[in-house]
């Protein structure tokens, strides 16, 4: 399987193995979920440190609650209500947090390597929980999770991943995770959202034909347009943004038949995705929530279990 | 490489469990309301054939699950490895239930604990009593067995192994020493 990598910054250290296990595990995961007392003793003792330099509501609570569903205690410290905001580095913020005797951190930041900074100064494992552009791995687990639980495997399947790829961390994650464990992935958008050196990924290609790119493909996910990025003249109009690359009923009939759609969420609906698609049938948007859950509960037993 | 000695053989094995499976019944009062619940690898077949056993003799389906007791394990922080998690199965509600916990060795206890909090965190059994092939001592933790098929008493330098058709293609108990399993 590999050693073992101390951090979840990307996938670079992380061989398919080890992230099979994390995917298996995850199974596991969403079991204890299932119970009537939703939580297990593996993490108990340990402290985790929930450090979110940037907002986000969904990835925080859903690692705070994975941390608690394995015992863990939890540290939460929004950068916006904390002494950042008053001009502390990043650093100096390390060592306060460090004195909390944390065991592990989960860290959000505006800037991509923050993460990398964190597992350098801190010793302990770090979790990335989305750096500026770069990566944002748990949501990619959980986007092959979600795919995995539909077709038993990721060998041989098409990923086609529409919208401002250049803006998305999720986007550059898939695509590093999903070849790793034998998918395909399309990457399509505007020219000006499509950022023509992630070509040379490996099992990566790129288009910005959307029928091209959904023909075919077992899995569909729209991106979030970042509209607080569009004001430098990515996009002609949001309109005709909407017209070409919504994911949609009617684009998603060049896809195979029952290929599930995908949203890293929050949506904007009936503008990157309309809603038909969103809640249709074959929409797993809240599956991929649920989930999201029973993969940082895999990943932090991965990172944090027999550790000393 | 040959053990030190066997302590039982297919036929022992065989006889242990029918034995057990008749204290089963005595104890209970038949086998209504029974649950039998084998703990990973080995208390897996074992409890099933129990189950088997229990059919036969009273004629009542007693429906078996199976306990992974990985993430309740005391010592997670501690072991080199990451240590596997396996699958929980307990397809049956557990209200009302009388459990009988199997697994092979009963040894320092704390399998047994950690087997008591995942079980009680699945559901609200009547009660839990605890069957093992076998009992070689040495307990960390006031536990012990309500059915045992041999009481081997052992020294901590010695390995106890229980092979099984299930998963090892024969029906045995050897006790070795550790240092000829290096």
């Amino acid at each position: 399987m590999g050693a073992r990598p101390p951090h979840l910054l990307d996938f670079q250290d992380w061989t398919p193995e080890r992230l099979g296990a994390i995917l298996d595990n995850a199974d596991t995961m969403l079991q204890v979920l299932d119970r009537p007392v939703k939580k297990v003793p593996a993490l108990q003792g340990l402290t985790v440190c929930n450090a979110f330099f940037e907002n986000s509501t969904r990835t925080r609570t859903s690692f705070e609650l994975a941390a608690r569903r394995m015992s863990a205690d939890v540290l939460t410290f929004a950068a916006g209500a904390s002494s950042v905001s008053k001009g502390e580095s990043l650093r100096d913020t390390l060592e306060v947090l460090t004195s909390y005797k944390v065991d592990a951190y989960i860290v959000r930041h505006h800037a991509a390597g923050a993460a990398h900074l964190v597992a350098r100064y801190s010793g302990k494992p770090v979790i990335n929980a989305g750096d500026g552009r770069r990566a944002h791995p748990t949501q990619a687990l959980l986007d092959a999770y979600t795919i995995r639980q539909e077709y038993g495997s990721l060998e041989g399947k098409k990923v086609a991943i529409l919208g401002d790829v250049r803006h998305s961390r999720v986007a550059r994650s898939n695509a590093e995770l999903l070849p790793k464990l034998g998918a395909q992935v399309v990457l399509c958008g505007p020219t000006t959202l499509l950022p023509p050196g992630l070509a040379q990924m490996p099992g990566v290609t790129l288009t910005t034909d959307p029928r091209e790119a959904v023909r075919g493909a077992h899995a569909v996910m729209a991106l979030r347009l970042q509209r607080e990025r569009m004001s430098g003249g990515f996009l002609g109009s949001l309109q005709e943004y909407a017209d070409t690359y919504q994911v949609n009923d009617t684009l998603l009939k060049e896809a195979e038949s029952g290929a599930i759609v995908l949203h890293p969420g929050p949506m904007n609906r009936d503008l990157e995705i309309s809603s038909d698609a969103a809640d249709g049938p074959q929409s797993r948007i809240l599956k991929q929530v649920e989930n999201g859950q029973a993969i940082r509960m895999s990943v932090l037993y991965h990172l944090l279990v027999g550790r000393n | 490489m040959t053990p030190k000695a066997t302590i039982l053989t297919a036929d022992e094995v065989r006889r242990a469990l029918t034995r057990i499976a008749h204290e089963i019944i005595e104890r209970n009062k038949g086998a209504e309301n029974l649950a039998l619940i084998g703990v990973h690898t080995r208390g897996i077949p074992l409890a099933r054939r129990l189950a088997e056993k229990l059919s036969s003799l009273e004629g009542v389906d007693v429906p078996t699950g199976m306990l992974d007791i990985t993430l309740y394990r005391d010592d997670l922080s501690e072991v080199a490895q990451q240590p596997i998690i396996r699958e929980t199965q307990v397809p049956f509600d557990l209200r009302d239930r009388r459990v009988i916990l199997v697994d092979d060795v009963l040894y320092t206890g704390r399998t047994v604990r950690a087997a008591l909090d995942a079980l009680i965190d699945l559901g609200r059994p009547a009660g839990i009593q605890l069957a093992v092939l076998v009992d070689r001592g040495h307990r960390e933790l006031p536990i012990r067995a309500d059915y045992v098929g041999k009481n081997l008493p052992t020294a901590a330098s010695e390995v106890v192994k229980v092979k099984l058709q299930e998963t090892d293609d024969v029906d045995s108990v050897e006790l070795w020493d550790m240092e000829a399993l290096r």
